[in-house]
């Protein structure tokens, strides 16, 4: 990391930490999801963007990690945060035993069978025999945490902060896992397999586990959601929730650590904006913005910053390409 | 002892016979030249011994073992190292990230400490990168270390096949025609090269190349194939005088 985009980093983390004290309590809670998805979309990143494993159904692992938290809050009285990486583990777990069957499909076909996961979620968790866990159609209600140790914050402000806390972490560790050999070995996958597997990638491994780390993120960022939220039940978790999340890759940028953040603004907000220029049609509206992104954003947005910074380098140093061009 | 014995190798797809009983030694430290018209069956030769392919006969033995007990995972850990004859890189990856790629295999840290980031994971990586750097410079590449390989014309992308394949720390060299796509000038530097590399590195070379003028030049021993099986063996002039070898070549033309 360079010192530019370390102080950018602080920046940013500052600014969040300023938040939640100038904008409303419903804005609040609204940013707190932002994160959530963040932390979602960066895990479908890891196993779509990086890894080029396409997820049509990671609105699932969303729902278990939400499933997760608020039965073991509702039945076991586990405190809220403790629920945070039981989640995540339990969705490592179903992940890379899901990622292992996996592995003998590819492309599209995959698509479909992560489909057939994603759809047939809130079937399952509507199921009569786990009714007294999941509370079947009604689904469960969460008390809402206040801050602990005194803190002089609200319960909504609370939550933000608990929530950026757990996503620093998981993108810190994000990009420590991206960004090395493990890393390399992702993308060496998805750019040529059997080149991958000649220099000794364990594609199979390296697949399943990018699966369940994958699943792990989304997993957290269930629970999460379903602690701002206060409430889980199967029908938040239809496909679309998968399809939003693929959109929030694609619009943030795939293979982007960054571009998880805009896709979590872009498929937190823009709805919202939609629904307030026309109650009438707002995924029509939805959709226009889409394909605006897509067309002015072709790399996503993250992509888009990327090229725009170079411009600027190019601009302000001229002769710095000319040194490094190819002979 | 030889360092890789290929002993009856056949392999068929479907009705087609692409290798047919095929067997030969390779020396320690010698360069073998592997020819034949196109669709001899050199490249799945190649295949075989990486493990791509299975084979449905034969066995090749590589430092005394049999390569058929090792998944595909293991071959670049075992020793033995490739090119591919249409460039298979990691487009979206730059140079250097390819050829540090290539050192998957004597690397070790996995997901565990890598997201933890443990103080052996900076040390494996600087250790990895100072190699890769090494060999960019060996082959004159360091001045592209930082460059998408998308953006590389073909020759170049040979040339950062070789490094990343260089990178695993190989015993044996497998050359998929590394001198396709060069001029004149640039075979006659491949060759010398390939001779440096042999020497620095103790390798020992398997080399496919329908660049006669190099394969005849470099090589201690040759190997001929046509559709599958061996035609004729033995040192370059040998292999090049060889009846059934003018044949072929004659007859491909
Ligand atoms: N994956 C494959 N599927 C079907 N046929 C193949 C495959 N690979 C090679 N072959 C066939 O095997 C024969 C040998 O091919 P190859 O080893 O590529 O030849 P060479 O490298 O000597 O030009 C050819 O007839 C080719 O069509
Ligand atoms: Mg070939």
């Amino acid at each position: 990391m360079t010192k530019k985009t370390l102080i950018a980093l602080l920046l940013l983390v500052a600014v969040a930490s300023i938040v939640p004290f100038v904008v409303s309590n419903y804005r609040t809670f609204q940013f707190t999801l932002v994160l959530v998805y963040a932390i979602a979309l960066l895990g479908l990143n890891i196993l779509t963007g990086y890894n080029g494993q396409v997820s049509l159904g990671h609105g699932a692992f969303y729902a278990i990690g939400a499933y997760c938290a608020a039965v073991l809050m509702d039945k076991a009285g586990v405190p809220y945060w403790a629920t945070v990486p039981a989640a995540g583990a339990v969705c490592l777990v179903v992940g890379f035993l899901f990622g292992l069957p996996a592995l003998r499909l590819e492309g599209l076909y995959l698509a479909l069978a992560t489909f057939a996961l994603g759809v047939s979620m809130p079937q399952l968790l509507k199921y009569k025999a786990l009714e007294e866990w999941t509370g079947g159609v009604q689904g469960i209600v969460i008390a809402k945490p206040d801050a602990p140790w005194g803190l002089p914050l609200n319960s909504d402000q609370w939550l933000y902060f608990f929530t950026l806390g757990v996503a620093l972490a998981m993108f810190l560790l994000g990009w420590n896992l991206l960004r090395g050999r493990v890393g390399r070995a992702l993308v060496a996958i998805r750019d040529h397999h059997i080149a991958a597997e000649a220099m000794g990638v364990h594609n199979a491994l390296y697949k399943s586990l990018a699966f369940g780390v994958s699943a792990m993120y989304t997993g957290v960022a269930g629970a999460l959601g379903a602690i701002a939220v206060q409430f889980v039940a199967p029908d938040s978790f239809s496909i679309f929730l998968s399809i939003l999340l693929l959109v929030g890759i694609v619009i943030g940028g795939l293979a982007s650590i960054s571009g998880a953040l805009y896709g979590a603004l872009f498929i937190q907000f823009v709805p919202n904006l939609a629904d307030e220029i026309s109650k009438a049609a707002p995924w029509a509206i939805f959709g226009i913005f889409m394909i605006l992104f897509v067309y002015l954003m072709p790399t996503g947005v993250a992509g888009a910053l990327r090229m725009l910074s170079e411009r600027q380098k190019r601009h302000n140093f001229p002769a710095a390409k000319n040194e490094e061009e190819v002979p | 002892m030889p360092l890789l014995e290929v002993r009856d190798v056949a392999v068929r797809f479907g009705g087609i016979v692409a290798l047919d009983g095929v067997s030969f030694d390779v020396e320690p430290g010698s360069i073998v030249g592997l020819i034949g018209p196109n669709g001899a069956g050199k490249t799945t030769l190649f295949n075989c011994v990486s493990r791509l392919y299975a084979c449905d006969r034969g066995d090749i033995v590589f430092d005394g073992g049999s390569l058929l007990a090792l998944p595909r995972h293991r071959i670049a850990g075992a020793g033995i190292g490739r090119t591919f004859q249409n460039v298979a890189l990691f487009r979206s990856m730059t140079v250097l990230d390819n050829v540090m790629l290539g050192a998957h295999s004597r690397s070790r840290s996995g997901f565990v400490s890598n997201a933890l980031r443990l103080p052996r994971v900076p040390r494996e990586e600087r250790a990895t990168r100072a190699r890769a750097r090494g060999i960019l410079q060996m082959l004159e590449l360091e001045s592209l270390a930082d460059k998408a390989v998308a953006t590389l014309p073909f020759g170049t992308c040979k040339r950062v096949e070789l490094a990343r394949a260089l990178a695993a720390e190989p015993k044996l060299l497998l050359l998929d025609e590394p001198a396709s796509g060069l001029n004149h000038e640039e075979v006659s530097e491949l060759s010398g090269l390939i001779r440096r590399l042999r020497e620095r590195l103790r390798l020992t070379v398997l080399l496919v190349e329908h660049h006669m003028g190099l394969v005849m030049s470099i090589s201690d021993r040759v190997v001929a194939l046509n559709f599958g099986r061996v035609i004729a063996r033995g040192t370059p002039p040998e292999v090049q005088r060889h009846p059934d070898v003018i044949e072929a070549y004659l007859g491909a033309a």
